[in-house]
Protein backbone atom coordinates (compact mmCIF):
# COMPACT_ATOMS: atom_id res chain seq x y z
CA UNK A 1 0.00 0.00 0.00
CA UNK A 2 2.69 2.60 0.66
CA UNK A 3 4.92 1.81 -1.96
CA UNK A 4 1.43 2.00 -4.31
CA UNK A 5 1.07 5.29 -2.66
CA UNK A 6 4.88 6.14 -3.11
CA UNK A 7 4.50 4.95 -6.65
CA UNK A 8 1.78 8.09 -7.02
CA UNK A 9 3.58 10.86 -5.89
CA UNK A 10 6.94 10.08 -8.20
CA UNK A 11 4.40 10.26 -11.00
CA UNK A 12 3.23 13.59 -10.25
CA UNK A 13 4.09 15.93 -13.22
CA UNK A 14 6.73 18.52 -12.71
CA UNK A 15 4.23 21.45 -14.45
CA UNK A 16 4.04 23.66 -11.53
CA UNK A 17 6.00 26.27 -11.72
CA UNK A 18 6.39 26.78 -8.48
CA UNK A 19 8.55 23.43 -8.58
CA UNK A 20 11.53 24.96 -9.70
CA UNK A 21 13.42 26.28 -6.78
CA UNK A 22 15.79 28.54 -8.32
CA UNK A 23 14.26 29.89 -11.38
CA UNK A 24 16.17 33.60 -12.22
CA UNK A 25 13.05 34.09 -14.22
CA UNK A 26 9.31 34.31 -12.99
CA UNK A 27 6.66 32.94 -14.54
CA UNK A 28 4.79 34.99 -16.69
CA UNK A 29 3.96 38.34 -15.21
CA UNK A 30 0.49 37.23 -13.28
CA UNK A 31 -0.58 41.16 -13.84
CA UNK A 32 -4.04 39.72 -14.59
CA UNK A 33 -3.90 37.73 -11.40
CA UNK A 34 -3.05 40.32 -9.25
CA UNK A 35 -5.64 42.11 -10.07
CA UNK A 36 -7.98 39.07 -9.76
CA UNK A 37 -6.18 38.25 -5.98
CA UNK A 38 -6.76 41.66 -5.24
CA UNK A 39 -10.63 41.52 -5.93
CA UNK A 40 -10.82 38.49 -4.63
CA UNK A 41 -9.54 39.01 -0.91
CA UNK A 42 -11.66 42.44 -0.91
CA UNK A 43 -14.23 40.57 -1.33
CA UNK A 44 -14.19 37.33 0.00
CA UNK A 45 -11.14 37.81 3.02
CA UNK A 46 -11.81 34.38 4.79
CA UNK A 47 -10.86 32.31 1.51
CA UNK A 48 -7.69 32.10 -0.52
CA UNK A 49 -8.33 32.78 -4.02
CA UNK A 50 -8.38 29.91 -6.34
CA UNK A 51 -5.43 29.48 -8.77
CA UNK A 52 -5.92 29.74 -12.46
CA UNK A 53 -4.20 28.58 -14.93
CA UNK A 54 -1.31 31.30 -15.58
CA UNK A 55 0.32 29.70 -12.43
CA UNK A 56 0.69 26.84 -13.93
CA UNK A 57 2.23 26.81 -17.61
CA UNK A 58 5.84 27.20 -17.87
CA UNK A 59 6.34 31.08 -19.67
CA UNK A 60 7.29 30.87 -23.78
CA UNK A 61 10.28 32.93 -24.64
CA UNK A 62 9.67 36.12 -26.30
CA UNK A 63 10.16 36.86 -29.91
CA UNK A 64 14.03 36.28 -30.89
CA UNK A 65 15.36 39.32 -32.64
CA UNK A 66 16.78 37.43 -35.27
CA UNK A 67 14.88 34.63 -37.10
CA UNK A 68 15.76 31.16 -35.43
CA UNK A 69 16.76 28.28 -37.16
CA UNK A 70 14.13 25.59 -35.80
CA UNK A 71 10.43 25.70 -35.28
CA UNK A 72 9.47 24.36 -31.89
CA UNK A 73 6.17 22.26 -32.21
CA UNK A 74 3.59 21.53 -29.55
CA UNK A 75 1.59 19.00 -30.95
CA UNK A 76 -1.42 18.07 -28.66
CA UNK A 77 -4.13 15.77 -28.70
CA UNK A 78 -6.97 15.12 -25.87
CA UNK A 79 -5.33 11.93 -24.81
CA UNK A 80 -1.53 12.69 -25.23
CA UNK A 81 0.89 15.16 -26.10
CA UNK A 82 2.49 13.69 -29.66
CA UNK A 83 4.92 16.25 -29.23
CA UNK A 84 6.37 18.07 -26.72
CA UNK A 85 8.63 21.29 -27.43
CA UNK A 86 10.05 19.36 -30.11
CA UNK A 87 12.35 21.24 -32.64
CA UNK A 88 11.73 20.61 -36.15
CA UNK A 89 12.38 21.96 -39.55
CA UNK A 90 8.89 22.11 -41.13
CA UNK A 91 5.66 21.46 -40.61
CA UNK A 92 2.74 21.00 -43.32
CA UNK A 93 -0.51 21.41 -41.64
CA UNK A 94 -3.90 20.74 -43.56
CA UNK A 95 -5.26 24.40 -43.05
CA UNK A 96 -9.42 25.30 -44.67
CA UNK A 97 -7.57 27.13 -47.16
CA UNK A 98 -5.25 24.37 -48.33
CA UNK A 99 -1.78 22.74 -47.19
CA UNK A 100 0.11 25.63 -45.54
CA UNK A 101 4.04 24.71 -44.77
CA UNK A 102 5.31 26.45 -41.74
CA UNK A 103 9.14 27.33 -41.24
CA UNK A 104 10.72 29.35 -38.20
CA UNK A 105 9.81 32.93 -38.65
CA UNK A 106 6.73 32.56 -40.07
CA UNK A 107 4.16 35.52 -39.20
CA UNK A 108 1.79 35.00 -36.11
CA UNK A 109 -0.74 32.70 -37.58
CA UNK A 110 -4.37 31.34 -36.02
CA UNK A 111 -5.63 28.66 -38.23
CA UNK A 112 -8.12 26.08 -38.72
CA UNK A 113 -7.36 22.85 -39.56
CA UNK A 114 -9.60 20.32 -42.05
CA UNK A 115 -9.02 16.84 -41.84
CA UNK A 116 -6.07 15.88 -44.01
CA UNK A 117 -2.36 14.79 -43.63
CA UNK A 118 -0.28 16.30 -41.71
CA UNK A 119 3.47 15.80 -41.82
CA UNK A 120 7.01 16.75 -39.45
CA UNK A 121 9.94 17.58 -41.32
CA UNK A 122 13.20 16.38 -39.22
CA UNK A 123 16.58 16.36 -41.25
CA UNK A 124 16.00 13.66 -43.46
CA UNK A 125 13.06 12.01 -41.84
CA UNK A 126 9.48 12.90 -42.11
CA UNK A 127 6.59 11.55 -39.95
CA UNK A 128 2.75 11.74 -41.24
CA UNK A 129 -0.59 11.52 -39.40
CA UNK A 130 -3.79 11.93 -40.46
CA UNK A 131 -5.42 14.88 -38.44
CA UNK A 132 -9.63 14.74 -38.34
CA UNK A 133 -9.79 18.64 -37.48
CA UNK A 134 -8.62 21.40 -34.26
CA UNK A 135 -6.62 24.72 -34.98
CA UNK A 136 -2.87 25.69 -35.22
CA UNK A 137 -1.39 28.76 -33.71
CA UNK A 138 1.71 29.98 -34.87
CA UNK A 139 3.04 32.72 -32.79
CA UNK A 140 6.06 35.12 -33.57
CA UNK A 141 8.45 33.41 -31.33
CA UNK A 142 8.45 30.31 -33.71
CA UNK A 143 6.66 27.95 -31.86
CA UNK A 144 3.51 26.43 -33.30
CA UNK A 145 0.75 24.89 -31.35
CA UNK A 146 -1.37 21.99 -33.13
CA UNK A 147 -4.31 20.97 -31.59
CA UNK A 148 -5.98 18.46 -32.72
CA UNK A 149 -9.55 16.51 -31.78
CA UNK A 150 -8.29 13.12 -33.31
CA UNK A 151 -4.92 12.16 -35.38
CA UNK A 152 -3.66 8.51 -36.08
CA UNK A 153 -0.50 8.12 -38.10
CA UNK A 154 -1.09 6.84 -41.66
CA UNK A 155 -0.10 2.78 -41.24
CA UNK A 156 -2.61 2.70 -39.14
CA UNK A 157 -5.56 3.34 -41.62
CA UNK A 158 -7.43 0.30 -43.57
CA UNK A 159 -7.94 0.84 -46.84
CA UNK A 160 -11.02 -1.19 -47.42
CA UNK A 161 -12.54 0.58 -44.31
CA UNK A 162 -11.93 3.84 -45.55
CA UNK A 163 -13.87 2.72 -49.17
CA UNK A 164 -16.72 1.77 -47.18
CA UNK A 165 -17.37 4.46 -44.73
CA UNK A 166 -17.10 6.68 -48.09
CA UNK A 167 -20.03 4.97 -50.05
CA UNK A 168 -21.97 4.64 -46.63
CA UNK A 169 -22.04 8.88 -46.28
CA UNK A 170 -22.42 8.99 -49.92
CA UNK A 171 -25.75 7.08 -49.61
CA UNK A 172 -26.68 8.62 -46.76
CA UNK A 173 -26.35 11.77 -47.96
CA UNK A 174 -28.52 11.22 -51.19
CA UNK A 175 -31.29 9.54 -48.75
CA UNK A 176 -30.64 12.34 -46.20
CA UNK A 177 -34.15 14.49 -45.51
CA UNK A 178 -33.25 17.13 -42.55
CA UNK A 179 -30.53 20.16 -43.12
CA UNK A 180 -28.97 18.31 -39.66
CA UNK A 181 -28.93 14.37 -41.77
CA UNK A 182 -27.41 16.70 -44.89
CA UNK A 183 -24.70 17.95 -42.70
CA UNK A 184 -23.70 14.85 -40.84
CA UNK A 185 -23.48 13.00 -44.07
CA UNK A 186 -21.83 15.83 -45.65
CA UNK A 187 -19.28 15.94 -43.44
CA UNK A 188 -18.73 12.36 -43.24
CA UNK A 189 -18.12 12.36 -46.90
CA UNK A 190 -15.36 14.81 -46.48
CA UNK A 191 -13.38 13.06 -44.02
CA UNK A 192 -13.74 9.90 -45.82
CA UNK A 193 -13.09 10.96 -48.77
CA UNK A 194 -9.50 12.80 -47.59
CA UNK A 195 -8.51 9.73 -45.54
CA UNK A 196 -8.70 8.28 -49.05
CA UNK A 197 -6.84 10.86 -50.79
CA UNK A 198 -3.92 10.69 -48.13
CA UNK A 199 -3.59 7.15 -48.11
CA UNK A 200 -3.61 6.76 -51.90
CA UNK A 201 -1.72 10.96 -52.71
CA UNK B 1 -34.25 -0.31 31.32
CA UNK B 2 -34.71 -4.36 31.50
CA UNK B 3 -31.54 -4.79 33.26
CA UNK B 4 -32.17 -1.70 35.58
CA UNK B 5 -35.52 -3.19 36.69
CA UNK B 6 -34.07 -6.79 37.25
CA UNK B 7 -31.15 -5.40 39.28
CA UNK B 8 -33.64 -3.93 41.71
CA UNK B 9 -35.06 -7.42 41.45
CA UNK B 10 -31.73 -8.92 42.46
CA UNK B 11 -31.38 -6.80 45.19
CA UNK B 12 -34.81 -7.41 46.81
CA UNK B 13 -33.50 -10.98 46.45
CA UNK B 14 -29.88 -11.20 47.69
CA UNK B 15 -29.39 -8.52 50.33
CA UNK B 16 -26.39 -10.28 51.55
CA UNK B 17 -24.30 -10.02 47.96
CA UNK B 18 -21.87 -6.99 48.32
CA UNK B 19 -22.56 -4.41 45.82
CA UNK B 20 -20.30 -5.14 42.19
CA UNK B 21 -17.51 -2.75 41.56
CA UNK B 22 -18.10 -0.20 39.39
CA UNK B 23 -14.68 0.72 38.74
CA UNK B 24 -15.09 -1.06 35.27
CA UNK B 25 -18.11 0.86 34.32
CA UNK B 26 -17.01 4.47 34.92
CA UNK B 27 -13.91 4.23 32.54
CA UNK B 28 -16.36 2.63 30.20
CA UNK B 29 -18.64 5.27 27.68
CA UNK B 30 -21.81 3.04 27.24
CA UNK B 31 -24.32 3.99 30.10
CA UNK B 32 -26.61 1.66 29.85
CA UNK B 33 -25.79 -1.31 32.41
CA UNK B 34 -23.77 -3.95 32.08
CA UNK B 35 -24.83 -6.60 34.95
CA UNK B 36 -26.76 -9.51 34.45
CA UNK B 37 -28.72 -11.69 36.58
CA UNK B 38 -27.13 -15.24 36.92
CA UNK B 39 -28.99 -18.35 38.89
CA UNK B 40 -28.88 -18.40 43.12
CA UNK B 41 -28.55 -14.11 42.69
CA UNK B 42 -24.65 -14.56 41.22
CA UNK B 43 -23.78 -11.67 39.24
CA UNK B 44 -21.36 -11.02 36.41
CA UNK B 45 -21.00 -8.41 34.42
CA UNK B 46 -21.68 -8.80 30.65
CA UNK B 47 -19.18 -8.35 28.39
CA UNK B 48 -21.72 -8.30 25.22
CA UNK B 49 -22.52 -4.39 24.66
CA UNK B 50 -18.82 -4.38 23.99
CA UNK B 51 -18.13 -7.27 21.92
CA UNK B 52 -21.29 -5.55 19.77
CA UNK B 53 -19.47 -2.77 19.00
CA UNK B 54 -16.21 -4.05 18.57
CA UNK B 55 -17.36 -6.24 15.94
CA UNK B 56 -19.33 -3.64 13.82
CA UNK B 57 -16.10 -1.03 14.67
CA UNK B 58 -13.88 -3.94 13.02
CA UNK B 59 -16.61 -4.56 10.22
CA UNK B 60 -16.21 -0.51 9.26
CA UNK B 61 -12.62 -0.40 9.37
CA UNK B 62 -12.66 -3.35 6.52
CA UNK B 63 -15.42 -1.78 5.12
CA UNK B 64 -13.36 1.77 4.93
CA UNK B 65 -9.99 -0.22 3.98
CA UNK B 66 -11.70 -1.82 1.35
CA UNK B 67 -12.65 1.81 -0.21
CA UNK B 68 -9.38 2.83 0.06
CA UNK B 69 -8.31 0.35 -2.28
CA UNK B 70 -10.75 0.64 -4.65
CA UNK B 71 -10.42 4.48 -4.60
CA UNK B 72 -6.51 4.05 -5.23
CA UNK B 73 -6.83 1.87 -8.63
CA UNK B 74 -9.81 4.09 -9.87
CA UNK B 75 -7.13 6.69 -9.54
CA UNK B 76 -4.23 5.03 -11.30
CA UNK B 77 -6.08 4.34 -13.93
CA UNK B 78 -7.63 8.20 -14.38
CA UNK B 79 -4.48 9.51 -13.35
CA UNK B 80 -2.31 8.77 -16.66
CA UNK B 81 -5.40 10.12 -18.55
CA UNK B 82 -5.75 13.41 -16.89
CA UNK B 83 -1.66 13.86 -17.06
CA UNK B 84 -1.74 13.39 -20.53
CA UNK B 85 -4.90 15.66 -21.06
CA UNK B 86 -2.76 18.55 -19.42
CA UNK B 87 -1.33 19.80 -22.93
CA UNK B 88 -4.74 20.48 -23.95
CA UNK B 89 -5.46 23.77 -22.46
CA UNK B 90 -1.72 25.29 -22.63
CA UNK B 91 -1.82 26.77 -26.09
CA UNK B 92 -5.07 28.29 -25.38
CA UNK B 93 -3.31 30.05 -22.46
CA UNK B 94 -0.55 31.10 -24.70
CA UNK B 95 -2.71 32.31 -27.06
CA UNK B 96 -5.45 34.07 -25.54
CA UNK B 97 -3.42 34.48 -21.91
CA UNK B 98 -5.80 34.17 -19.03
CA UNK B 99 -8.16 36.97 -17.62
CA UNK B 100 -9.63 35.95 -14.81
CA UNK B 101 -10.35 39.68 -13.49
CA UNK B 102 -11.83 40.41 -17.47
CA UNK B 103 -15.09 42.91 -16.42
CA UNK B 104 -18.11 41.14 -18.25
CA UNK B 105 -22.17 41.22 -17.88
CA UNK B 106 -22.80 37.78 -18.23
CA UNK B 107 -21.01 35.28 -16.58
CA UNK B 108 -21.29 31.84 -15.90
CA UNK B 109 -19.93 29.60 -13.35
CA UNK B 110 -19.26 25.48 -14.13
CA UNK B 111 -19.40 24.28 -11.01
CA UNK B 112 -17.38 20.84 -11.35
CA UNK B 113 -18.55 18.55 -8.41
CA UNK B 114 -18.34 14.71 -7.97
CA UNK B 115 -21.63 12.26 -7.71
CA UNK B 116 -20.53 10.03 -4.83
CA UNK B 117 -19.99 11.31 -1.29
CA UNK B 118 -17.16 10.27 1.30
CA UNK B 119 -14.40 12.28 -0.43
CA UNK B 120 -13.60 15.15 1.88
CA UNK B 121 -14.00 18.55 1.71
CA UNK B 122 -13.58 18.93 -2.46
CA UNK B 123 -17.02 19.52 -3.56
CA UNK B 124 -17.73 21.87 -0.57
CA UNK B 125 -14.28 24.07 -1.94
CA UNK B 126 -15.57 24.15 -5.38
CA UNK B 127 -19.01 25.35 -4.41
CA UNK B 128 -17.31 28.00 -2.10
CA UNK B 129 -15.03 29.24 -4.47
CA UNK B 130 -18.13 29.09 -6.93
CA UNK B 131 -20.22 31.38 -4.52
CA UNK B 132 -17.48 33.73 -4.05
CA UNK B 133 -17.11 34.34 -7.85
CA UNK B 134 -20.47 34.87 -7.77
CA UNK B 135 -19.82 37.62 -5.20
CA UNK B 136 -17.05 39.38 -6.81
CA UNK B 137 -18.48 39.43 -9.96
CA UNK B 138 -21.81 40.67 -8.88
CA UNK B 139 -23.25 44.60 -9.58
CA UNK B 140 -24.96 46.94 -11.25
CA UNK B 141 -25.77 45.30 -14.63
CA UNK B 142 -24.19 42.49 -14.21
CA UNK B 143 -25.60 38.41 -13.49
CA UNK B 144 -23.83 35.43 -12.92
CA UNK B 145 -25.97 32.27 -13.65
CA UNK B 146 -24.66 28.44 -12.66
CA UNK B 147 -24.09 24.99 -14.38
CA UNK B 148 -23.63 22.51 -12.05
CA UNK B 149 -21.93 19.11 -13.24
CA UNK B 150 -22.68 16.42 -10.32
CA UNK B 151 -24.80 15.86 -7.28
CA UNK B 152 -22.99 17.09 -4.16
CA UNK B 153 -22.76 20.66 -5.77
CA UNK B 154 -26.63 20.36 -7.09
CA UNK B 155 -27.49 19.84 -3.24
CA UNK B 156 -25.40 22.32 -1.93
CA UNK B 157 -26.11 25.19 -4.33
CA UNK B 158 -29.79 24.47 -4.46
CA UNK B 159 -30.68 25.67 -1.15
CA UNK B 160 -29.46 29.34 -1.76
CA UNK B 161 -29.29 30.11 -5.32
CA UNK B 162 -32.03 27.50 -7.00
CA UNK B 163 -33.05 30.83 -9.15
CA UNK B 164 -29.42 31.48 -10.65
CA UNK B 165 -29.11 27.83 -11.62
CA UNK B 166 -28.82 27.15 -15.36
CA UNK B 167 -28.39 23.88 -16.27
CA UNK B 168 -27.60 20.64 -14.12
CA UNK B 169 -25.95 17.81 -15.29
CA UNK B 170 -25.52 14.62 -13.13
CA UNK B 171 -23.78 11.19 -13.91
CA UNK B 172 -21.41 12.55 -15.63
CA UNK B 173 -19.00 9.26 -14.53
CA UNK B 174 -21.68 6.68 -15.42
CA UNK B 175 -19.47 5.51 -18.41
CA UNK B 176 -15.40 6.15 -18.28
CA UNK B 177 -14.91 9.85 -19.70
CA UNK B 178 -13.72 10.76 -22.83
CA UNK B 179 -13.09 13.64 -24.91
CA UNK B 180 -16.69 12.75 -27.50
CA UNK B 181 -18.50 12.91 -24.39
CA UNK B 182 -17.36 15.66 -22.97
CA UNK B 183 -17.75 18.09 -26.17
CA UNK B 184 -21.06 16.92 -26.78
CA UNK B 185 -21.92 18.49 -23.30
CA UNK B 186 -20.04 21.38 -23.89
CA UNK B 187 -21.86 22.26 -26.94
CA UNK B 188 -25.13 21.56 -24.88
CA UNK B 189 -23.88 24.48 -22.69
CA UNK B 190 -23.32 26.84 -25.24
CA UNK B 191 -26.32 26.27 -27.06
CA UNK B 192 -28.29 27.15 -24.07
CA UNK B 193 -26.70 29.55 -21.99
CA UNK B 194 -25.88 33.05 -22.74
CA UNK B 195 -22.46 33.92 -21.86
CA UNK B 196 -19.77 37.11 -21.66
CA UNK B 197 -17.62 34.82 -19.83
CA UNK B 198 -17.53 31.10 -18.32
CA UNK B 199 -15.73 30.00 -15.03
CA UNK B 200 -14.80 26.55 -14.81
CA UNK B 201 -14.19 25.97 -10.92
CA UNK B 202 -12.67 22.56 -10.40
CA UNK B 203 -9.55 20.83 -8.30
CA UNK B 204 -6.60 20.57 -9.95
CA UNK B 205 -5.04 17.00 -9.20
CA UNK B 206 -1.25 17.95 -7.93
CA UNK B 207 -0.69 14.89 -5.80
CA UNK B 208 -2.70 12.00 -3.82
CA UNK B 209 -2.73 14.42 -0.65
CA UNK B 210 -2.89 17.80 -2.72
CA UNK B 211 -5.94 19.34 -4.76
CA UNK B 212 -5.94 22.64 -5.36
CA UNK B 213 -9.20 24.65 -6.18
CA UNK B 214 -8.87 26.53 -9.67
CA UNK B 215 -10.59 28.64 -11.69
CA UNK B 216 -10.27 28.45 -15.43
CA UNK B 217 -11.97 31.43 -17.91
CA UNK B 218 -13.42 31.57 -21.26
CA UNK B 219 -14.30 34.52 -22.80
CA UNK B 220 -17.16 34.58 -25.69
CA UNK B 221 -15.31 36.29 -29.11
CA UNK B 222 -16.79 39.46 -28.45
CA UNK B 223 -15.12 39.78 -25.38
CA UNK B 224 -12.14 38.81 -26.77
CA UNK B 225 -12.04 41.32 -29.32
CA UNK B 226 -12.90 43.71 -27.18
CA UNK B 227 -10.14 43.58 -24.78
CA UNK B 228 -7.55 42.90 -28.11
CA UNK B 229 -8.64 46.43 -28.81
CA UNK B 230 -8.43 47.97 -25.12
CA UNK B 231 -4.47 46.61 -25.38
CA UNK B 232 -3.33 44.92 -22.55
CA UNK B 233 -2.74 40.99 -21.86
CA UNK B 234 -4.54 40.45 -25.60
CA UNK B 235 -3.10 43.57 -27.43
CA UNK B 236 -1.22 41.71 -29.56
CA UNK B 237 -3.88 39.39 -30.83
CA UNK B 238 -4.74 41.46 -33.51
CA UNK B 239 -1.03 41.08 -34.72
CA UNK B 240 -2.08 37.39 -35.55
CA UNK B 241 -3.56 36.77 -39.27
CA UNK B 242 -5.99 34.84 -39.70
CA UNK B 243 -6.62 31.89 -42.43
CA UNK B 244 -9.43 30.70 -43.82
CA UNK B 245 -13.35 31.44 -43.23
CA UNK B 246 -15.11 34.38 -44.43
CA UNK B 247 -14.57 36.52 -41.34
CA UNK B 248 -12.40 36.75 -38.29
CA UNK B 249 -15.19 36.21 -35.72
CA UNK B 250 -16.44 33.25 -37.50
CA UNK B 251 -12.90 31.68 -36.65
CA UNK B 252 -12.88 33.02 -33.12
CA UNK B 253 -16.36 31.80 -32.30
CA UNK B 254 -14.64 28.08 -33.37
CA UNK B 255 -11.89 28.74 -31.04
CA UNK B 256 -13.61 29.81 -27.97
CA UNK B 257 -15.95 26.67 -28.54
CA UNK B 258 -13.12 24.69 -28.79
CA UNK B 259 -11.22 26.07 -26.20
CA UNK B 260 -14.17 25.66 -23.90
CA UNK B 261 -14.33 22.01 -24.81
CA UNK B 262 -10.55 21.61 -24.23
CA UNK B 263 -10.66 23.12 -21.00
CA UNK B 264 -13.92 21.18 -19.98
CA UNK B 265 -12.20 18.11 -20.66
CA UNK B 266 -8.96 19.06 -18.65
CA UNK B 267 -11.17 20.17 -15.86
CA UNK B 268 -13.19 17.24 -15.68
CA UNK B 269 -10.86 14.87 -15.45
CA UNK B 270 -8.14 16.55 -13.05
CA UNK B 271 -11.63 17.22 -10.90
CA UNK B 272 -12.18 12.70 -11.01
CA UNK B 273 -8.66 12.49 -9.98
CA UNK B 274 -8.82 14.75 -7.16
CA UNK B 275 -12.15 13.00 -6.10
CA UNK B 276 -10.45 9.67 -6.15
CA UNK B 277 -7.75 11.21 -4.14
CA UNK B 278 -9.40 12.49 -1.33
CA UNK B 279 -11.32 9.80 -1.13
CA UNK B 280 -8.26 7.48 -0.56
CA UNK B 281 -7.60 9.82 2.15
CA UNK B 282 -10.54 10.03 4.13
CA UNK B 283 -11.14 6.67 3.95
CA UNK B 284 -7.42 6.31 5.07
CA UNK B 285 -7.96 8.03 8.25
CA UNK B 286 -11.51 6.93 8.75
CA UNK B 287 -9.87 3.11 9.15
CA UNK B 288 -7.34 4.93 11.37
CA UNK B 289 -9.93 6.14 13.40
CA UNK B 290 -11.44 3.29 13.49
CA UNK B 291 -8.62 1.28 14.42
CA UNK B 292 -7.93 3.78 17.37
CA UNK B 293 -11.35 3.04 18.51
CA UNK B 294 -10.93 -0.40 18.52
CA UNK B 295 -8.20 -0.59 20.35
CA UNK B 296 -9.78 1.88 23.28
CA UNK B 297 -12.69 -0.84 23.41
CA UNK B 298 -10.11 -3.67 23.49
CA UNK B 299 -9.00 -2.55 26.64
CA UNK B 300 -12.66 -1.67 28.15
CA UNK B 301 -13.39 -5.17 27.52
CA UNK B 302 -10.42 -6.85 29.09
CA UNK B 303 -11.26 -4.37 32.28
CA UNK B 304 -15.14 -5.82 32.03
CA UNK B 305 -13.20 -9.39 31.77
CA UNK B 306 -11.10 -9.19 34.37
CA UNK B 307 -13.55 -7.33 36.43
CA UNK B 308 -16.39 -9.85 36.55
CA UNK B 309 -13.85 -12.55 36.91
CA UNK B 310 -12.58 -10.90 40.23
CA UNK B 311 -16.39 -9.94 41.30
CA UNK B 312 -17.03 -14.04 40.85
CA UNK B 313 -13.98 -14.93 43.26
CA UNK B 314 -14.75 -12.28 45.47
CA UNK B 315 -18.61 -13.81 45.92
CA UNK B 316 -16.54 -17.10 45.64
CA UNK B 317 -14.22 -16.65 48.62
CA UNK B 318 -16.49 -14.71 50.53
CA UNK B 319 -18.91 -17.12 50.25
CA UNK B 320 -16.48 -19.79 51.29
CA UNK B 321 -15.30 -17.77 54.16
CA UNK B 322 -18.96 -16.77 55.61
CA UNK B 323 -19.48 -20.86 55.51
CA UNK B 324 -16.30 -22.02 57.54
CA UNK B 325 -16.16 -18.54 60.48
Amino acid sequence: MLRRASMLLACRPILAARARPFSTDLPAAPSADATFTEAWTKVIPNMDPPKTPLSFMQPRPPTPSSIPSKLTVNFVLPYASELATKEVDMVIVPATTGQMGILPGHVATIAELKPGVLSVHEGSEMTKYFVSSGFVFIHANSFADIIAVEAVPLDRLDVNLVQKGLAEFTSKLSSATTDLEKAEAQIGIDVHSALNSALTG
Amino acid sequence: MALAALRREGRRFAPMISPHPITALRSSPLAPSLEDEGPIGVRYISTQVVRNRMKSVKNIQKITKAMKMVAASKLRAIQTKAENSRGLWQPFTALLGDLPSADVKKNVVVTISSDKGLCGGINSTSVKISKGLHKLNSGPEKETKYVILGEKAKAQLIRDSKKDIELIITELQKNPLNYTQVSVLADEILKNVEYDALRIVFNKFHSVVSFVPTVSTVLSPEIVEREAESGGKLGDLDSYEVEGGETKGEILQNLAEFQFSCVMFNAVLENACSEQGARMSAMDSSSRNAGDMLDRLTLTYNRTRQASITTELIEIISGASALEG
